[in-house]
């Protein structure tokens, strides 16, 4: 997998409720709902770490899952949380000292 | 339970100089101010129960009636949008801005009372989304000083539930509920928004004791529905028409404390008056 970095939106909601997490678009509304793995990539997106060392950190030592598994898992979920603007994704770490990161 | 308003009297003839009406949902009374006594007799008329005798409305609007054009006939979609800190609404049949700030409107329709109707569902969504509330797609009905819900897609249900209702429930709606955020609960309020059952609600309020998400079935039971569950069904039943970001964060989080608050339950039922044995 070559190198990239995730950042959460800005323009997203995002409420633990009965232990789920749950993710909303404000821009077109879709809604989704992280089963845990999905929820521990989604929390670690900081903008700055790669996500290979999510996977191998949060998901890997977490869940007992083999790495390369959970990169194609990681990878289909980044994919598509992206292609609805609730994940950003880059080839290099974001600038997050000014805060959320905006959706283009 | 808290009763709103009053029915349509002999005062509200005497109002009819200024040809003005005010109309209240959820306690929220907004008025409307026309050139047209025919038109304002129509209202009062359309929204028995519902009508204001408050002298402090929460907002106003000019309606400016014209004559019906084939461009007003048309299919257009509902459209909301901020601009420069005006509500413009659209629809085929009509055009209005509400400026919040002041308080003040305009609507400009032909001499009919579904384009108010929809001009009150688009305002009182947004009044609502700011203060944590939020107008449902559901039937809902008093019964004990509770309040229950009835959500569904057109045909779960809503009309036949209503109907079905024992006399010692009051029936707020059968079709659009009017949900309000108090300190710590959520009041279900009676709405004039009808459906198949082409009868206003009682203007009155109670707290949610329970939403009912319904399913017509062959036994009558009740599931336990899980939170991610819950809020996901609410959003599809949830009226909400602007286009803004902010406001649709806000009804994702009402969504969600309404959820984390307030029990929701799968009502699957037979189309019979068993099933108000369930609702207690």
């Amino acid at each position: 997998m070559s190198e990239i970095y995730i950042a959460r939106s800005s323009q997203i909601a995002a409420r633990v409720l009965g232990g789920e997490m749950m993710v909303m678009s404000s821009v077109d509304s879709t809604f989704f709902t992280l089963n845990e793995v999905a929820t521990a990539i989604w929390q670690a997106a900081d903008g700055r770490t790669p996500l290979t060392q999510i996977v191998v950190r949060n998901v890997c030592d977490e869940f007992e899952v083999d790495f390369e598994t959970a990169c194609r898992d990681a990878e289909q979920f980044v994919n598509e949380l992206s292609h609805h603007g609730i994940l950003l994704v880059s080839d290099r770490p974001f600038d997050t000292s000014a805060g959320p990161v905006e959706a283009a | 339970m808290v009763i709103f308003g009053a029915r349509k009297s002999g005062a509200a003839k005497r109002l009819n100089q200024s040809h003005e009406i005010a109309i209240e949902i959820g306690g929220m009374p907004v008025l409307f101010r026309t050139h047209d006594l025919s038109f304002r007799e129509m209202m009062i008329d359309r929204y028995t129960g519902f009508i204001s005798f408050l002298s402090r409305p929460t907002l106003e609007f000019e309606v400016e009636l014209v004559t019906p054009s084939s461009e007003m006939e048309s299919e257009e979609d509902v459209q909301v949008e901020m601009q420069d800190g005006v509500w413009h609404l659209q629809r085929g049949d009509f055009r209005a801005q509400w400026d919040p700030e002041a308080g003040r409107g305009h609507i400009r329709q032909s001499a009919n009372p579904y384009s108010v109707d929809s001009v009150l569902r688009i305002v009182h969504s947004l009044i609502l989304a700011g203060k944590g509330g939020f107008l449902l797609h559901a039937a809902s009905a008093i019964r004990d000083n509770r309040a229950f819900l009835f959500s569904g897609i057109s045909g779960a249900g809503k009309t036949t539930i209503s109907r079905l209702a024992p006399p010692d429930v009051v029936l707020l709606t059968d079709e659009v509920s009017y949900v309000r955020r108090e300190a710590t609960s959520y009041h279900a309020c009676g709405t004039p928004f009808a459906g198949e059952l082409a009868r206003v609600g009682t203007n009155c309020s109670a707290p949610v004791a329970t939403l009912f998400l319904l399913e017509k079935g062959s036994e009558n039971k009740i599931e336990v529905l899980n939170a991610a569950e819950a809020v996901r069904c609410l959003l599809r039943n949830i009226l909400f028409f602007a286009e803004d970001a902010g406001l649709v964060e806000m009804i994702f989080r009402s969504a969600c404390d309404f959820a984390d608050r307030v029990p929701v339950r799968r009502l699957t039922f037979v189309p019979d008056t068993r099933v108000w044995d369930l609702i207690v």
